[in-house]
């Protein structure tokens, strides 16, 4: 039942893409878009292979990923540790949990020049938005699964002389488990696109900063080939995620 | 075989404790035990029973040092009880607590690290209490796999592998059927007349209250006082003989009409609504 249910998906998912190469590969040709805006698939594909073959891609990409795996690691720590602080009472949960979710209503994009005076237009500035981005859907979801740990899990906990680290690591996280994941998740993704973002707005290097070069210099056909290696990295941090998602035990 | 004397040496002493839940004199100030005064000794079963609502479980938490009494002072040996105490006291709730997210041997090295017992005597605990309950072959088990009366024998296991002195069970068997209840009131009184510890168990069945205990602590409806102690006096571990004597029913009439009126305030008081307990 699910072995065919998957199997259709992937077809219809497998159509959906045929189908936007099918129209970009039309509007191309009949030539009712400007190349500017829109280039030939095949041109595209031979600036893509031109960058690979220069080895272009690595340096930035490079750079890129170290800046978000920073900005995801303190994103998780900060993330988590503070969802456990509030959490230690209903009092503190109730008071900071709708000021982390209020301020994360804010687009916090707005305050990304913000970021470049405090850290500069170098990586580091991108790491602070990237973790400040990320922080919040960690902390909420964190939030969210480590209250609703059954009590009668902790009564028990504390019956048997449970430390807090000990409570904490074996009982209170994999109660909430399923829950934090979701935000770890979402966290990734957040982190993933606000580097982007912020190296394609201000930045000296990185791979938004390419993409936005490309832009600037009117190279269509090299910018979506940058953006075409982003989408492919994107599906292949997301097969890793959901790898990740599906090895843990199902209780 | 093991008689109870009134001349063992205390193991437990109750002083004089209240409980109140909510500011006193506001709407939803609840007065769940009052002044509650008694002594449990050492190797004694003893029932607590008592109309819903009537703070049974207050007291056993009050015991176990998982929440301190508005009032009064609770003894174990010459501890006062400040806190949980999980060297001498063990609880078994009433629904399983065992992890879902571990499998029965991973929750009962849980447990063995949470009460700081020596890593080289896991293995052979955990294999003796699962062996006790005739559970052994569902080690490697997730609790979910398990059916609900599998999965309280189990409970009930890591309670005894603690080797606490004391156990605390609220309800224990409350989830089962009653033929698995009465099985396993059979095994509970063997593993402990075997042991000699030390047990305070909550009941709604006034058979089982009679199988088991050596003193039947009655409460009244809330707020919750002793109405008065029935003793039991038959020698552990007991066969299910003993439910077909005379005795056995003797005490049991007892035991209901002593609830009876009770069960009545209580009605009268909440309208008869049930919370939902496993508290
Ligand atoms: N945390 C709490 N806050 C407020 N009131 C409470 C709380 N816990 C218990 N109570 C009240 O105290 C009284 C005693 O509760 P308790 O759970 O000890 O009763 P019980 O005898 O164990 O009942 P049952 O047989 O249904 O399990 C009840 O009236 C209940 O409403
Ligand atoms: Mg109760």
């Amino acid at each position: 039942m699910l072995e065919t249910s998957n199997a259709s998906a992937r077809i219809v998912q497998i159509a959906f893409l045929a189908i936007a190469a099918g129209a970009w590969y039309a509007v191309t040709t009949t030539g009712n878009i400007s190349p500017l805006l829109l280039p030939p698939m095949d041109r595209v594909w031979s600036a893509l292979n031109t960058l690979l073959a220069r080895g272009q891609f690595w340096p930035p990409i490079l750079i890129t990923l170290t800046t978000i795996a920073q900005a995801y690691a303190i994103a998780i720590v900060t993330g988590v540790l503070v969802a456990y602080l509030v959490t230690r009472s209903r009092f503190l949960t109730e008071v900071f949990e709708p000021v982390i979710a209020g301020v994360f209503s804010i687009p916090i994009t707005l305050f990304f020049p913000v970021f470049i005076l405090f850290f500069g237009i170098g990586p580091a500035s991108k790491v602070a938005y990237g973790a400040t981005y990320g922080f919040f859907p960690i902390a909420l979801n964190t939030i969210a699964g480590l209250s609703a740990v059954d009590e009668r899990f902790l009564r028990s906990a504390r019956s048997m002389g449970a430390s807090s680290f000990d409570t904490f690591r074996h009982v209170l996280f994999p109660a909430a488990f399923p829950v934090i994941l979701t935000g770890l998740r979402v966290g990734f993704f957040i982190s993933f696109a606000s580097v982007l973002g912020g190296e394609t707005l201000s930045s000296a290097v990185g791979v938004g900063r390419n993409i936005a070069l490309a832009a600037e210099l009117m190279e269509p056909a090299r910018l979506y080939a940058w953006i075409v290696f982003v989408i492919l990295t994107a599906i292949v941090l997301n097969t890793i995620v959901s790898q990740i998602e599906n090895r843990r035990r199902d209780y | 075989m093991t008689t109870l004397s009134n001349d063992k040496p205390t193991a437990i002493s109750i002083r004089n404790v209240s409980q109140r839940y909510g500011e006193a004199g506001s709407s939803g100030a609840v007065v769940a035990l009052q002044d509650i005064s008694l002594d449990i000794r050492q190797g004694e079963f003893l029932c607590l029973l008592g109309p819903s609502g009537c703070g049974k479980s207050t007291l056993l938490n009050i015991v176990g040092g998982l929440f301190s009494a508005t009032e009064g002072q609770v003894k174990v040996g010459d501890k006062i009880v400040k806190g949980p105490l999980p060297a001498d006291i063990s609880f078994v709730f009433q629904e399983s607590t065992l992890y879902p997210w571990y499998t029965i041997r991973e929750n009962f090295d849980v447990a063995f690290k949470f009460q700081r017992v020596p890593r080289n005597e896991w293995k052979e605990r955990t294999a003796s209490a699962l062996q006790a309950v005739g559970m052994s072959s569902f080690i490697d088990h997730f609790p979910n796999q398990l059916s609900v009366g599998m999965r309280q024998r189990v409970n009930l296991a890591r309670g005894i592998a603690l080797k606490t002195d004391i156990i605390l069970m609220d309800e224990p068997f409350a989830a089962l059927d009653e033929q698995t209840r009465m099985v396993l009131g059979e095994d509970l009184s063997e593993l402990l007349a075997a042991t000699k510890k030390t047990i305070v168990f909550v009941t709604h069945s006034l058979a089982e209250a009679v199988f088991l205990s050596d003193r039947i602590v009655v409460m009244t409806a809330r707020p919750g006082r002793i109405k008065t102690i029935v003793e039991v006096n038959e020698p552990h571990p007991r066969s299910p003989d003993f439910m077909l004597q005379p005795r056995f029913s003797e005490l049991r009439n007892e035991l209901y009409a002593l609830l009876r009126d009770e069960i009545r305030q209580a009605i009268a008081t909440t309208g008869g609504s049930v919370r939902p307990s496993g508290d």
